[in-house]
């Protein structure tokens, strides 16, 4: 009785996990092997490499990894770049701090569909009405752009201002608790010495929340390789036909939706964007480790 | 005299410097503030435009001076949105009972109890923190499909009632409990069940307190899986029924009432965020990560 009692607390954890983690952890293997999967007769024609060609040569999906990788190269350094300045300034101003570290935070709690709609509205240009940011940009003097049906650089700017806009939150909490827990008598005897604030910042600041860069870095890279639910939120579902497509987007429209049914390429795409992100974030900590030295 | 003269004036330029430099950081952060708020400003705006008058304007106003509900009137006849407020209600609160059974019973047995192949298995268990969720949908969606639990409850909630992070988090709090109350309470005869209940529990409800807020939200704003898992409106939650709103919900393009199901759906996150933005903030920088 001793001995399985800890079993039984356990129990519905391991049940769970197994069933609905490990196990799809390796069928998904599978399902990227087995060529010409039925999924109504649960059978396929042999085993190889057909469905990771079919996916690299699908111009969907070049697209949307041509999408993820902009989306991912413009976002995570704006992102954790911007999410600094602010935490510098929430940790160098008197008063007021807690009201603006709340105010900033509120985008993590929101619905990411729901305001997207929000943000469509902003941008969008119809018949009847250019839109507020066209009614700024005709104001500054340029002319109207349609942000949401438009050019393609006009899409992925605002694909990747949503972006910015929801992931700012979490970075800014992260770097202002960093900076704020950075040991006072540093920059204290750095003033001593009459140290200017460039330096402080270079030598002091940056070393010491350097751990926490780097995470964000990391974590900013899996995240938006990630990004979907975004994209839904200002274009609709049917990304394709918008150009907008994510590698994410593409994993759900092969496994369900208008052109869906294909688990084995959705599972093949899964892998792809697996071992990117893979390769990405061993680089990442490469890069990191490398910078302590 | 004139070096007196020169500290002044040092301390004054000093002075001028600390004000401009915060003026310009205030300004800033407020600009960013502004940034941040303008959109739910202007979606509660939105939504109280009328139909009509928000069409005739080609220019968009920055305020109405007639204000009206009629907005959310429609958003709550004319599309189930009810119905899908009420399923994300009993979704979110469903799976964030079940996940806190499980992860409590688990914690404890990691955190006290001792067993063979303990520090193994924790181990494994946080192996699968890395397995990113695009890689197991796949299969769960077949799983769940062929057990004909699709548009159901209990297909929508089964794949996440665990998780592995906040199993981690609750017995790093557990073990901060000291062992020897745990010792103490079985020299009473307490059996181990109880000390859970009777003393774990309270000690670290307040942990226990933001898990559950943090998976609220989450379940609020989970999109994937419900989307992937339902087709039929009647089980639809919040983020899949404003998606459907949007594609086909008035029967033409009305944007206020759109914005007042917007509107409706944000309010319940925002409000237990006003009321506990402490815990949720200290939550997640402990280390959580969006959805």
């Amino acid at each position: 009785m001793k001995k399985i009692k800890p079993w039984l607390y356990l129990a519905p954890a391991i049940l769970f996990l197994g069933f609905f983690m490990v196990y799809p952890l390796i069928d998904v293997f599978i399902y990227s092997f087995e060529e010409g999967y039925n999924s109504a007769s649960q059978t396929f024609r042999g085993i190889g490499l057909y469905n990771y060609m079919y996916v690299l040569r699908d111009p969907y999906f070049i697209q949307a990894l041509k999408n993820t990788f902009i989306l991912v190269i413009i976002t995570v350094p704006l992102s954790t770049g911007i999410a600094l300045l602010i935490a510098l300034g929430l940790n160098s101003i008197p008063k007021l701090k807690d009201l603006f570290q709340t105010i900033f935070f509120l985008p993590y709690v929101t619905n990411t569909l729901a305001v997207g709609l929000v943000f469509m509205i902003l941008f969008k240009k119809t018949a009847y009405s250019e839109g507020l940011v066209n009614m700024l940009i005709t104001g500054l003097g340029g002319s109207a752009i349609d942000f949401m049906d438009g050019p393609y650089w006009a899409k992925m700017f605002v694909l990747c201002f949503y972006t910015v806009w929801i992931v700012l939150p979490f970075k800014i909490l992260i770097l202002t608790s960093a900076l704020a827990s950075v040991d006072e008598n540093l920059y204290k005897a750095a003033k001593i010495d009459g140290t200017s604030r460039f330096r402080i910042f270079t030598r002091i600041t940056i070393p010491m929340i350097s751990p926490m860069i780097f995470y964000l870095i990391i974590t900013g890279f899996i995240g938006a390789f990630k990004a979907y639910s975004d994209a839904v939120a200002l274009f609709g579902t049917d990304l394709n036909a918008a150009g907008m497509n994510t590698i994410v987007g593409y994993i759900y429209d092969m496994l369900y939706g208008n052109g869906g049914g294909y688990p084995s390429y959705a599972s093949s795409a899964a892998l792809i964007l697996f071992a990117v992100v893979l390769t990405i974030t061993c680089i990442n900590l490469t890069i990191s480790n490398s910078g302590k030295d | 005299m004139s070096t007196n003269n020169d500290y002044l004036s040092i301390e004054k330029k000093a002075r001028r410097n600390y004000l401009i430099r915060n003026i310009i950081t205030y300004t800033l952060l407020g600009i960013w503030a502004l940034v941040v708020l303008f959109p739910f400003y202007w979606m509660l705006l939105t939504s109280v435009k009328s139909y009509g008058s928000y069409n005739a304007e080609y220019v968009p106003k920055f305020f109405t001076l007639s204000p009206t509900l009629q907005n959310y009137v429609d958003a709550f006849t004319q599309v189930p949105l009810a119905r899908y407020f009420g399923n994300t209600l009993i979704f979110a609160l469903i799976t964030t009972a079940a996940m806190l059974v499980v992860i409590v019973l688990a914690a404890f047995a990691f955190a006290r109890l001792d067993f063979k192949g303990r520090n193994p298995l924790f181990s494994l268990f946080l192996s699968l923190m890395m397995i990113p969720n695009e890689l197991v949908i796949i299969t769960n969606f077949v799983t769940i499909t062929n057990l004909g639990l699709r548009n159901t409850f209990t297909g929508l909630i089964l794949p996440s009632i665990t998780s592995v992070f906040y199993i981690y988090l609750l017995k790093e709090n557990f073990e901060q409990i000291p062992e020897e109350l745990y010792k103490a309470a079985k020299v009473d005869g307490t059996s181990d069940f109880k000390y859970l209940m009777k003393v774990m529990i309270p000690i670290c409800q307040p942990t226990i307190v933001t898990i559950a807020i943090l998976k609220i939200i989450e379940c609020w704003n989970s999109y994937v899986w419900p989307r992937l898992i339902t087709d039929n409106e009647k089980y639809f939650l919040v983020s899949n029924g404003i998606q459907a709103i949007r594609e086909n919900g008035f029967g033409r393009e009305n944007i206020p009432a759109m914005m007042a199901a917007v509107v409706v759906i944000s309010v319940p996150l925002i409000i237990l965020f006003l009321i506990f933005h402490k815990k949720i903030m200290a939550g997640v920088s402990r280390g959580g990560t969006k959805g």
